[in-house]
């Protein structure tokens, strides 16, 4: 039986489409409104509430949840001091990525994992004898919302205060309707935004009370269709379409390693990092020996080159906001394959095609000049294109 | 180099510039001479002296009013509400200017309006969205032979517009010149129409030539879908809807786009006034300077060429480019002495229809109207709403205007905006743009001033009558006649579109035969404003071209 977030009951109302997905086991929105477009920007100039409930969410504590959690996750835990969150990633003793996701860390003994798939088995199995952590998944004990847009914090501080003041990737507490709610300024939509982290007991209280305060604001729900636009434009990846989780991919074609997705600024302090996390040595060695194959970096089509390759074939150059999760190969001058994009889509805020695309790493050089292999009129043709820096949208008040 | 203009850093509704006074701007401008003056910080003055500046000329752009924007503003006529005075929407602008002046970078921000909500007088509506599935069964519900019609119709509008797109984009070719480059560009506009399809090149003849009934009565029965569609074909024109030339008006309007959509319309984040400090902060990031309150008093120049423009205050700026951005006739009538120009141009420019016959009507609103039929609803509001339920409705409306009054049940197109754009009202309040026609310029026995709250409630009574209760949701009323349009922006007997969108004023003769191509009979002066081609609405491409015609001369492209 398909699984509902402890917020169906409410947002189920909402949704005037009939457009559902199935997102691990449960029912997700795919659209509340007939156009994505409009929920997108929603988000991106007011404010858009978006429930990830569904997410996997594993409470990790006890007197060594730290020093656990810095061996087995990449990026240094212990620079996450408690009251914040962090964006990191796990990998392979070979260097490849597991996964990706945000830790919170509520106390000094205290974090919650969240990731999109199931990873209990793969951490419990990593504690050893002696390590006193404990290991739950929380998955359904907590709704989860986040909020997303310019206007979004103005609309969670009226509520809880303290999240006025927290900064990107700081955590706040407060009560909404009497239930606590943690507050995170996090999101992935590359704005201003907030997850609130509710007991899913309270979800309908916490929502009806959210809902209300936010009504005359401009604010809609928005379904996973929009969130995928924001999360491109914001260059966060998602995983079985930028990357494969090394677990399970059946050969190295389908592996990753973290600088390979760009991930090299979570290891800016290596050198003087002491720990011995899982992939380390791989990694140093990738560093060392330059034997990265790839980097992902954003990527901007030649918008005359494209319209020009539409109309010389007698159609009209199609504009289209959805995102296409598909690879289109990606060549240089000479016409040499030199990578693919994974995530493409036109961007109505940069009013440019654009894509997530990993490039062999000598041209991931911001404004290096590639191809993109696009199928017009049945055939394939090569529109220009350049790598630009990720992510392509970055509204100053995302950190500010 | 200062800036006389400071503009807001938010990119917000409220992001108009606020002049620093007028003698400091002065007193910093010690240095008055420049390569190329812009009159006019309209949207067209804005776009040229951007390119102007990007090329390296040392531009400057000079505005009579406080605000850059000229018809294209937003103003705050009450706390918290913004309301967009007169131009209220988005389509034409051509997608190169976007990406040359590298707006996005500055807040260009086009909100895609969603929905289009057409009330009828029985109380029924028609009411279209982004499915096209939906839109079929909608259409069909008013006649089900009109839901494949409206694709076959709409498949035919976007060949035609395909196929005319590029004529937006270039200068139009001098036909009375034997310059070999012209001539040849004269022959490629010939290839260009040669390679249409029989069923394509037709289609632009009956709308070049035609009424928008005719053509609208070949593909539909529905009275609503062809009230709706012909509305676009009368909007800022004096002709109805069964005048020939309607037809002309459609196919202008139809060749906006709105991310790769033919006929699709964005609300501009902070109206078209938002839109117009982007362009404004787009200019300054080329270098370009921006003097407020400044109005001109006339173009100087000496043996036959222009070197610069006086202020009415007697400062002189100088400059061997001289650019003007206003109408036809204030460019060659008023800014030069007319007997400086050869007298066919002067008669031409004289003959010149303006005849403005638009008029907005702004409301503050306590609370979004409520449509009888679709209680408790308000997602039919996220786009425009369209009040011209019939052809014989807007032919009505139009009758009129034929004998010198307005329409007593006028044609409305309304915008909530604030639905698109929450920061254009208050929490829980709305502004609503209303453009209204017909309204002439020229009233038969009485002045705008005496019948202008005589209109606000002459509208008010038509909305009123499709959305029972809203005049007791209006807080504030603003009303603009054509003589305030005149009055405020300088556009000519208040014409949206600086003058009429007439085949004789179009393409190859506008504004005037031989005058087609930006330049003057006077050495160093251009004009750039919609009165040149490609003409109207918020467009930028006169700005544009004329830089181009500008640079070229210079040498410089």
């Amino acid at each position: 039986m398909i699984l509902t977030s402890p917020f169906h009951e409410r947002t189920s109302a909402l949704n005037t489409t009939g457009l559902w997905s199935h997102w691990s086991g449960h029912l997700a929105t795919t659209r509340y409104q007939i156009s994505d477009k409009f929920e997108y920007f929603a988000v991106r100039n007011s404010a858009g509430i978006f429930d990830s409930s569904p997410l996997f969410k594993y409470r990790i504590h006890g007197r060594d949840a730290e020093s656990f959690l810095a061996g087995v996750l990449a990026r240094d835990i212990r620079t996450c001091a408690p009251g914040n969150a962090q964006y990191t990633a796990w990998l392979d003793e070979r260097g490849y990525v597991v996964e990706d996701g945000v830790i919170l860390r509520p106390g000094k003994d205290e974090f919650l994992l969240t990731s999109a798939e199931p990873n209990l088995a793969y951490f419990q199995d990593k504690i050893g004898r002696r390590g006193q952590v404990t290991i739950e998944e929380v998955s359904a004990d907590l709704g989860t919302l986040a909020i997303q847009g310019p206007r979004s914090r103005d609309l969670v501080s009226r509520l809880i205060p303290d999240a006025a003041k927290i900064p990107y990737f700081g955590l706040a507490h407060g009560e909404i309707a009497g239930s606590p709610v943690t507050v995170s300024r996090t999101g992935y939509s590359g704005d201003l935004g907030y997850e609130l982290w509710i007991d899913a007991a309270d979800a309908l209280k916490v929502w009806d009370t959210l809902w209300e305060s936010v009504q005359g604001y401009g604010v809609l729900p928005f379904g996973l269709d929009a969130l995928y636009m924001l999360r491109i434009e914001a260059g966060l990846l998602l995983l079985d379409v930028d990357f494969s989780s090394s677990r399970f991919a059946w050969t190295d074609e389908d592996r990753s390693t973290a600088l390979e997705l760009g991930f090299g600024w979570m290891f800016k302090d290596l050198a003087t990092d002491d720990r011995a996390f899982i992939g380390r040595r791989a990694l140093e060695r990738e560093i060392a020996d330059k034997t990265s194959r790839w980097r992902l970096t954003g990527m901007l089509v030649d918008w005359q080159d494209y319209e020009r390759t539409y109309n010389d074939a007698g159609l009209m150059a199609p504009k289209d906001h959805t995102p296409i999760n598909e690879e289109f190969f990606v060549y240089d001058e000479a016409m040499t394959q030199v990578g693919y994009a994974t995530s493409y889509m036109y961007s109505p805020i940069l009013q440019r095609h654009i894509a997530l695309v990993r490039v062999r790493p000598e041209l991931a050089a911001p404004g290096t000049e590639i191809r993109l292999e696009v199928d017009v009129n049945h055939k394939y043709e090569y529109v220009r294109a350049r790598t630009a820096r990720n992510p392509l949208y970055h509204p100053a008040r995302k950190t500010a | 180099m200062t800036m006389a203009t400071k503009t807001s850093k938010k990119h917000d509704a409220k992001s108009e510039s606020k002049s620093e006074s007028k003698s400091k701007a002065k007193a910093e401008a010690t240095d008055r001479t420049y390569d190329a003056i812009v009159i006019g910080g309209g949207h067209n003055g804005l776009v040229n002296g951007a390119y102007l500046a990007k090329s390296g000329l040392k531009t400057l752009i000079i505005e009579r009013r406080h605000t850059v924007g000229g018809a294209a503003i937003t103003e705050e006529l009450r706390p918290g509400f913004n309301f967009t005075t007169f131009s209220y929407a988005l389509s034409l602008i051509r997608p190169q200017i976007i990406q040359d002046l590298e707006l996005t970078k500055h807040g260009f921000m086009p909100l895609l309006m969603s929905t289009t909500f057409a009330p009828m007088e029985n109380g029924d509506y028609l009411f279209m969205g982004q499915d096209h599935g939906m839109n079929q069964k909608e259409i069909a519900r008013h006649s089900k032979h009109d839901a494949d019609a409206y694709d076959q119709y709409a498949h035919d509008m976007e060949m035609v517009c395909q196929a005319l797109k590029p004529l937006m984009d270039m200068a139009p070719p001098d036909i009375f010149s034997d310059d070999p480059e012209e001539l040849l560009a004269l022959a490629n506009l010939g290839s260009r129409f040669r390679k249409l399809d029989k069923r394509t090149l037709h289609n632009v003849v009956r709308l070049l030539t035609g009424s928008v009934a005719d053509f609208l009565d070949d593909y539909f029965d529905s009275d609503i879908l062809k009230g709706y569609l012909a509305s676009s074909a009368i909007i800022g024109t004096k002709v109805g809807p069964r005048s020939q030339g309607s037809g002309l008006v459609l196919l202008y309007h139809s060749l906006g786009e709105h991310d790769g959509e033919f006929g699709a319309w964005a609300f501009h984040k902070g109206g078209n006034g938002g839109f117009t400090q982007v362009l404004a902060r787009a200019a300054q990031s080329f270098g370009a300077e921006i003097v407020l309150e400044s109005p001109v008093e006339t173009v100087i120049t000496q043996g036959g060429r222009a070197t610069g423009v006086a202020l009415q205050d007697g400062t002189e700026y100088h400059a061997n480019t001289v650019v003007s951005a206003l109408d036809p006739r204030r460019t060659f009538l008023e800014l030069v002495n007319p007997r400086e120009l050869p007298e066919d141009l002067v008669e031409a420019i004289t003959r010149f229809r303006f005849q403005g016959t638009s008029s907005k009507v702004n409301f503050a609103l306590d609370g979004l109207p409520e449509y009888p039929a679709l209680p408790g609803r308000g997602d039919q509001y996220r786009g425009f709403m369209n009040i011209g339920p019939s052809m014989d409705y807007l032919e009505h409306a139009f009758d009129d205007a034929k004998y010198g009054w307005y329409s007593q049940r006028p044609y409305i197109d309304c915008a909530i905006q604030s639905t698109i754009d929450p920061d254009m009202a208050p929490p829980g309040k709305h502004v609503m743009s209303s453009f209204i026609q017909y309204t002439p310029y020229k009233l038969r026995e009485s002045d705008w001033d005496t019948e202008r709250q005589n209109l606000g409630d002459t509208v008010q009574a038509t909305l009123e009558s499709f959305f029972p209760g809203f005049g007791d949701l209006v807080l504030q009323r603003e009303v603009v006649t054509p003589l305030d349009i005149e009055r405020t922006v300088g556009l000519s007997e208040g014409n949206i579109f600086a003058g009429e969108f007439l085949a004789p004023q179009m393409y190859f003769f506008r504004p005037a035969p031989g005058w087609s191509q930006y330049r003057t009979p006077i050495d160093g002066y251009y004009q750039c404003g919609s009165g040149t081609h490609p003409g109207g609405c918020v467009i930028g491409a006169p700005g544009k071209l004329a830089a181009e015609r500008i640079l070229k001369d210079l040498g410089k492209a």
